[in-house]
């Protein structure tokens, strides 16, 4: 729309005509109030805060309904608007419990915001408050009646931005409540997106309510680590007796690829890290064959002379590693770098989500093709093919929702099941089981099952388009259909992973035959120079390093053993070490146990299914572990490796402090580091600052080319497999896709008991009918 | 059986069918029913919107809108089905017109609305009652499916090849369903809260379609008006509100009904002679002239009100639904204040803040007041709540309630202070009035 | 719901409601009439009959509640056989229809919403409903009185009595 000039209490603004007075103030700066107003949600005109006085009009206006146009002026603060609202307030205070120094709400409370800036301040009233019981709607979800200002913004969040309408409003005028749809039972995705929204503290978090004041936390925004959709989730953080420890988990920063949103994992499911089953001293297997708590020092040293022992004596291929799909890709470069030219090995792997290598191969060379999640978000046009991601990524369901609400996209599903997401969706293709190797075929034209050519006729005809691909498609088939979109224009691609960082364990060489990157080990182009010993022959993958006896086995954060189903006494003559949060099958039969830090307790950085590459920032502390960045370094130079080349820290003449402690202790250059990170800088001082990888790895690997400046302000910054060189291969792998739905998160959520009581509850209420 | 009235005064228009057996299809074919409809099938569009704008008839609902004018705000072209909504949620306490309409003269709903379709271009027509209107509703049915039966309605009215259907519409309870966007919201089966307007329901109305909604009493007055030509309707009223009304008088007032009187007719003569004065000879203490909804006017400013839209709103009220509720001087208003903002504070779909929270309070605040417990601060209180509300809500169901009590509190200041200090009630019969 | 020995309503209702739920544009336009004929044969808006409407329309139990609690003719507990509804309303209470409330009161021992322990009345105060300039007026069910004295309770009551007696339907 063109643009039109208008006055805001004198000042001249432009905006696209048709703007909402309320949108183009906010953007000029000039803030108007407004309870039940929330951007992207439907108008309600309801809480009546946004009055303004519009010239030549009788009543005050409502900012949240009024769409802009040439030549208008507005008055948005004055006396009569100031006692407009002030009324309004007054009228709500009448009722509201002024419970606001036990209130969760109490301090971010849009109430007493307003309060503060309108008075309201003498009670006209004697008549006593109405009160009504709390009620507990779910593990997730109290609601507060008498502190509810009906402002409708959960009712529309839930169903407008979630489409799950589990809440409605019920009675008529002062009785009016909010009512959920199982009774006083709320039957939903549980995602929290209706605390989020409330503006005062009339729904509150199950697992927040009462544990603290706001102001008495720190809020860390960082990146989640659960599903691979890379949310950004602010952390409020307290100092405990054990380090400090996450109260709350919410997205109070919107200003990542999620904006508004968080699910129910992002929300709640940050219990793990305070889980009682958090290892906190390293492990080593005693002569009675028991493991034993033991000192860092003994742990590395005993850890680290095993290891030499058995490289030195059967060769670097006798030794196997196996990476994380969680951890940093500055932990990852650093394990595979450590693989390939300390310990003389391709031997390296990783649970593999999704083929990324393959669909790194198919757009080599091609710049431009793939798209990143913001990307997604706006595309007029989306393919998404063989997933579900209302269940298993709910950021991009949000999206995608969104993305078809307000900019009236078009979704094309083409799937084997049904899919929620149908409900938005323009046309929607059962594929027939194990039928998507017939869906190229079936784009490009050609003859194949599929019969319903209306979906077709209606894809073909999009000018541009973004195709979403679900792990279900690997391999040939993967390669096909992108092949298929590489030759129309305007096509671009995304592949669907699980868990925070598999595309990050991919993109940075946890493969047995390609290097960060997806450059082959045969053909190590700048590698070969960087990487003195580098072995040239694909090594093992990770089914066959667990059928082929190895001599050593290093596994951080994964666990194979109950992942792979693999017999306990396969790895019985291997020497394993094992990195982890928790004792999992695998450590249980472990030889060296490190205990380690989770996502939320380091910094590094992550990079999305998408693509999209985000700084995660060290929010908690737990006493005892260690990330896995440092108990790499540490066992590297008990291997006897020189750390200046393994990390590329400081200034050439800065020698290593290896004595130097983490946390409460933190030595002088850790705090050097904590003043360089409030100032926004990189500190790189330390051997175990994973920022100076950062370095190397943007040096290195194709792809990795970050707009850095970017990144280090909180941004989510864009990798480009298009740079990948042409010449990648990828060896058959076998593809694992994880399937987590709402509640669950691979390794982590079983010590989640905030997913466990969601799940069960979950699985407790009677299945309401989906509306049509 | 409701009563019928009459007074040599009455223009009988509307009403002139009322106890003739109108509900008979046959009797009111006699009685030159369905003429009209047939007229303007001959005619078309253009001729009955200039007929509708010549007669000056104005809503019967309480807005007063131009008939005529609204309906020309619909587009000619829509891509979607256009739409006539019959408003009969009557609903506005003092107001009962709309019970004799659908009683005694049910046709002539049906062929108004028959006449808005063909003005409109519409080829439906909703006609909503209240659900209380049970036995309306059924004398309704019933007349709908003799228009079927003649042929009157359906594929091809009046044997032309013209289409036009009427569902009927039963409501549940609400008060707030009478505001148009609200009753669109119950026709779709929700909540009766209003849409944020613009849009205005005649360009995305109801089903998003270009709708007309019009009061049940408009629509039974436009086969009058056509019969009688725009002009000659016009005629009969004052400069800009045209023909007659029928005005309800209730309360204390020597011979309540409703009668058919020419618009401007004056308040005074209404209430004395029309209706026999004020009942058991009292005197007058005050009179809401157009509903619950209106400002209460004192005995000193009737007289020389007539009631058009014009005149009452000049003299700070509104001529409203024409409820016209006479209060005796042996009434204490601060209990009819009170039972007034009840009904609001019950009827308050409570979307917006304003309205919710201001008619509860005020609710309160009367109710503790009345029994006695009030302090000298409540009154300004009173009046504080009531004048924020005004102007400030969603709908104009805020205003409704606002408007009255305002009126009440300046206009009766000293009978509120006579409440004060724990004395009882001056006028007491009902200590403690019944919550609803 | 196709099958008609599982709905909650007889087997006319339910004919009726398939018709119902055609007539309109929209489906869901039925939503408020088929509440309110629902609750005038079940006697009120039991849980299912709130299903079985949800189902019927296509929509959520959630979504029929919301709309139902909005109307204040439909209640979600049995009321009498005869709902006794007094209007005291601005006209009517002008004209007396406090004690016209207050009679009824006291004649059935029961209270604003209460109901009589032989289940044949329940009593309602209640908003206008459209009877002002026949005031006082009341509704028993769908049926009016108006024009009345409290001397002519008690009568109002026989009747209905004596129609419960003979096992009369809704009057």
């Amino acid at each position: 729309m063109a643009d039109v000039t208008f006055t805001v209490d004198g000042k001249k603004l432009t905006a696209p005509a048709g703007t909402l007075l309320i949108e183009a103030c906010r953007k000029a700066g000039i803030e108007i109030p407004a309870f039940c107003y929330y951007p992207g949600l439907s108008l309600q005109a309801a809480c009546r805060m946004c009055v303004v006085r519009q010239e030549k009009v009788p009543k005050l206006q409502t900012a949240c309904t009024t769409p802009v146009a040439e030549g208008q002026v507005f008055i948005t603060e004055s006396a009569e608007i100031a006692q407009a609202r002030k009324s309004t307030i007054e009228l709500l205070l009448g009722n509201h419990p002024l419970d606001c120094p036990v209130c969760d709400a109490g301090g971010e409370c849009e109430l007493q915001d307003m309060t503060f800036k309108y008075g309201a301040g003498e009670s006209l009233y004697t008549e006593a408050k109405q009160h009504r019981e709390e009620q507990q709607w779910s593990p997730a979800v109290f609601y507060d009646r008498p502190r509810c200002i009906l402002c409708y913004r959960c009712v529309r969040m839930c169903g407008e931005g979630m489409d799950v309408w589990a809440l409605g409003i019920q009675n008529r005028g002062a009785r009016a409540v909010i009512a959920p749809n199982g009774g006083d039972q709320l039957d939903c995705e549980q995602c929290g997106m209706c605390i989020d929204v409330c503006p005062v503290g009339a729904l509150t978090s199950g697992s927040y309510r009462y544990k603290t004041r706001p102001w008495e936390m720190n809020h860390v925004s960082t990146v989640c680590t659960h599903c691979a959709d890379g949310c950004k989730v602010t952390l409020g953080v307290r100092q405990s007796n054990d380090g400090s420890t996450i109260i709350r988990a919410d997205n109070r920063d919107k200003s990542g690829i999620n904006g508004d949103f968080l699910c129910a994992k992002g929300r709640f499911g940050f219990d793990f890290v305070e889980s009682g089953d958090r290892l906190t001293k390293p492990l080593v297997r005693d002569a009675q064959g028991k493991l034993e708590s033991a000192t860092w020092e003994h742990a590395l040293r005993f850890a680290a002379a095993r290891l030499k022992e058995i490289r030195d004596a059967k060769g670097g291929s006798s030794i196997g590693i196996i990476g994380s799909n969680t951890t940093t890709n500055e932990e990852n470069y650093l394990l595979q770098k450590i693989a390939r030219t300390v310990l003389g090995t391709n031997n390296i792997d990783h649970v593999r989500t999704a083929d990324y290598a393959t669909f790194s191969r198919a757009l080599a060379g091609k710049a431009s093709r793939t798209v990143g999640l913001r990307g997604i978000a706006e595309a007029p046009a989306i393919l998404l093919v063989g997933s579900n991601p209302t269940d298993e990524h709910p950021l991009l369901a949000w999206e995608l929702r969104a993305d078809v609400r307000l900019n009236r996209a078009r979704l094309y599903i083409a799937n084997t099941a049904e899919i929620k997401l149908e409900r938005q969706a323009r046309a929607a293709l059962r594929v027939p089981p194990a039928g998507y190797t017939q869906l190229t075929g079936y784009l490009a034209g050609g003859k194949s099952s599929i019969s319903d050519t209306t979906f077709r006729d209606a894809l073909l005809a999009e000018e541009s388009l973004v195709v979403v691909i679900g792990p279900e498609l690997s391999g040939a088939t993967l390669q096909s259909l992108i092949e298929w979109g590489l030759g129309r224009e305007h096509v671009k691609f995304a592949l669907l992973g699980d868990f925070a960082n598999s595309r990050g364990a991919a993109d940075m060489g946890l493969s047995p035959d390609l290097l960060p990157g997806y450059v082959p080990v045969t053909a190590p182009g700048d590698y070969a120079a960087e990487y003195p010993n580098l072995p040239r022959a694909p090594g093992k993958s990770l089914p066959e390093m667990l059928s082929s006896k190895l001599g050593a086995l290093l596994v951080v954060g994964a666990d194979p053993v109950a992942q792979q189903n693999v017999a306990p006494d396969v790895l019985k003559s291997t020497f394993v070490i094992v990195q982890d949060l928790f004792l999992t099958e695998t450590a249980a039969i472990a030889d060296v146990v490190f205990p380690s830090a989770s996502l939320y307790e380091k910094t590094g950085t992550v990079t999305n299914t998408y693509g999209d590459l985000q700084l995660a920032k060290k929010a908690a502390d737990h006493a005892g572990v260690k990330t896995d960045f440092e108990i790499l370094v540490r066992l590297a130079d008990a291997l006897g490796a020189d750390i200046n080349k393994l990390v590329p820290f400081g200034k050439s003449s800065v020698t290593a402090d290896l004595g130097q402690s983490r946390g409460a202790q933190a030595g002088e250059a850790d705090r050097h580091a904590v003043w360089l990170a409030a100032q926004g800088l990189e500190p790189k001082l330390s051997p175990f600052d994973p920022i100076a990888v950062l370095d190397e790895i943007e040096r290195l690997v194709p792809g990795y080319k970050l707009d850095r400046l970017n990144l280090f302000c909180g941004n989510d910054v864009a990798t480009e497999p298009g740079f990948v060189p042409v010449s990648a291969l990828t060896a058959t792998a076998t593809i694992e896709p994880a399937h987590d739905g709402l509640f669950t998160s691979g390794l982590l959520s079983r010590y989640s008991p905030a997913l466990k009581d969601l799940e069960k509850h979950q699985s407790a209420v009677p299945a309401v009918a989906v509306a049509d | 059986m409701p009563k019928l009235v009459s007074h040599p005064d009455e223009v009988k228009i509307v009403s002139k069918r009322f106890g003739q057996g109108a509900a008979n299809i046959d009797k009111y074919v006699e009685l030159g029913g369905y003429d009209s409809a047939k007229k303007c099938l001959a005619q078309g569009p253009d001729w009955i919107i200039n007929e509708m704008k010549a007669s000056n008839l104005r809503g019967r609902g309480g807005a007063g809108f131009p008939t005529g004018m609204k309906w020309s705000f619909v587009p000619k072209q829509s891509a979607k089905p256009k739409y006539v909504l019959v408003n009969g949620d009557e609903s506005e306490p003092g107001t009962c017109k709309d019970h004799l309409i659908f009683l005694h003269d049910p046709h002539s709903v049906i062929e108004g609305t028959i006449i808005a379709g063909l003005a409109i271009g519409a080829k439906l027509g909703f006609i909503y009652l209240r659900g209380e209107y049970r036995y309306l509703l059924e004398i309704m049915e019933k007349a709908v499916a003799d228009a079927y039966e003649k042929g009157f309605l359906g594929k091809n009215i009046f044997g032309s090849d013209t289409e036009f259907n009427i569902i009927t519409q039963s409501g549940a309870g609400a008060y707030e369903v009478g505001e148009e966007s609200a009753l669109m919201e119950s026709l779709e089966g929700k909540r009766g809260v209003p849409r944020i307007k613009p849009p205005f329901p005649a360009v995305v109305g109801l089903y998003g379609g270009p709708t007309v909604i019009n009061n049940a009493e408009t629509i039974a007055t436009v086969p009058h008006v056509i019969a009688m030509g725009g002009e000659a309707f016009a005629a009969v009223g004052t400069p800009r509100n045209g023909g007659t009304r029928l005005f309800g008088l209730s309360g204390h007032i020597a011979k309540p009904g409703v009668y058919e009187l020419p618009m401007g007719y004056n308040l005074k003569k209404m209430i004395y002679e029309v209706g026999g004065g004020v009942r058991g000879g009292r005197g007058l203490k005050a009179v809401v002239p157009g509903g619950s909804s209106t400002p209460v006017l004192l005995p000193e400013e009737i007289e020389n009100i007539g009631m058009d839209f014009d005149q009452v709103g000049k003299a700070g009220s509104m001529l409203g639904s024409g409820g016209v509720v006479v209060i005796d001087d042996q009434t204490c208003i601060v209990e009819f204040a009170l039972r007034t903002i009840s009904f609001y504070q019950h009827e308050s779909c409570g979307w917006c803040i304003p309205c919710r929270e201001g008619t509860d309070w005020l609710k309160k605040a009367l109710t503790r007041f009345h029994a006695g417990f009030g302090v000298a601060k409540d009154i300004d209180n009173i009046q504080y709540l009531a004048e924020n509300m005004m102007g400030r809500t969603f709908c104009p169901l805020g205003d409704a309630a606002a408007m009255p009590t305002l009126g009440f509190v300046k206009k009766f200041r000293k009978e509120f202070e006579d409440h004060l200090n724990g004395k009882p009630c001056p006028y007491a019969k009902h200590a403690d009035l019944a919550v609803v | 719901m196709t099958n008609e020995t599982m709905s909650v309503f007889s087997t006319e209702l339910s004919a009726r409601f398939d018709k119902l739920v055609a007539k309109y544009p929209v489906r869901r336009s039925a939503l408020v009439p088929m509440l309110l004929y629902a609750q005038d044969e079940v006697g009120y808006l039991s849980d299912a009959v709130i299903a079985d409407v949800a189902d019927r329309i296509g929509i959520t139990e959630l979504d029929v509640r919301n709309v139902a609690t909005y109307y204040s003719m439909l209640r979600f507990k049995p009321a009498g056989k005869y709902n006794v509804q007094v209007c005291t309303n601005i006209s009517c209470m002008l004209r007396g229809g406090y004690e016209i409330f207050e009679k009824f009161q006291d004649e059935l021992g029961i209270g604003h919403k209460g109901v009589s322990t032989d289940g044949v009345f329940s009593l309602e105060e209640v908003e206008c409903i459209g009877a002002c300039c026949w005031a006082p007026a009341i509704q028993v069910n769908y049926d009016f009185h108006d024009d009345l004295t409290p001397e002519q309770v008690p009568g109002i009551l026989e009747q209905y009595r004596a129609k419960a007696a003979q096992g009369g339907k809704n009057a």
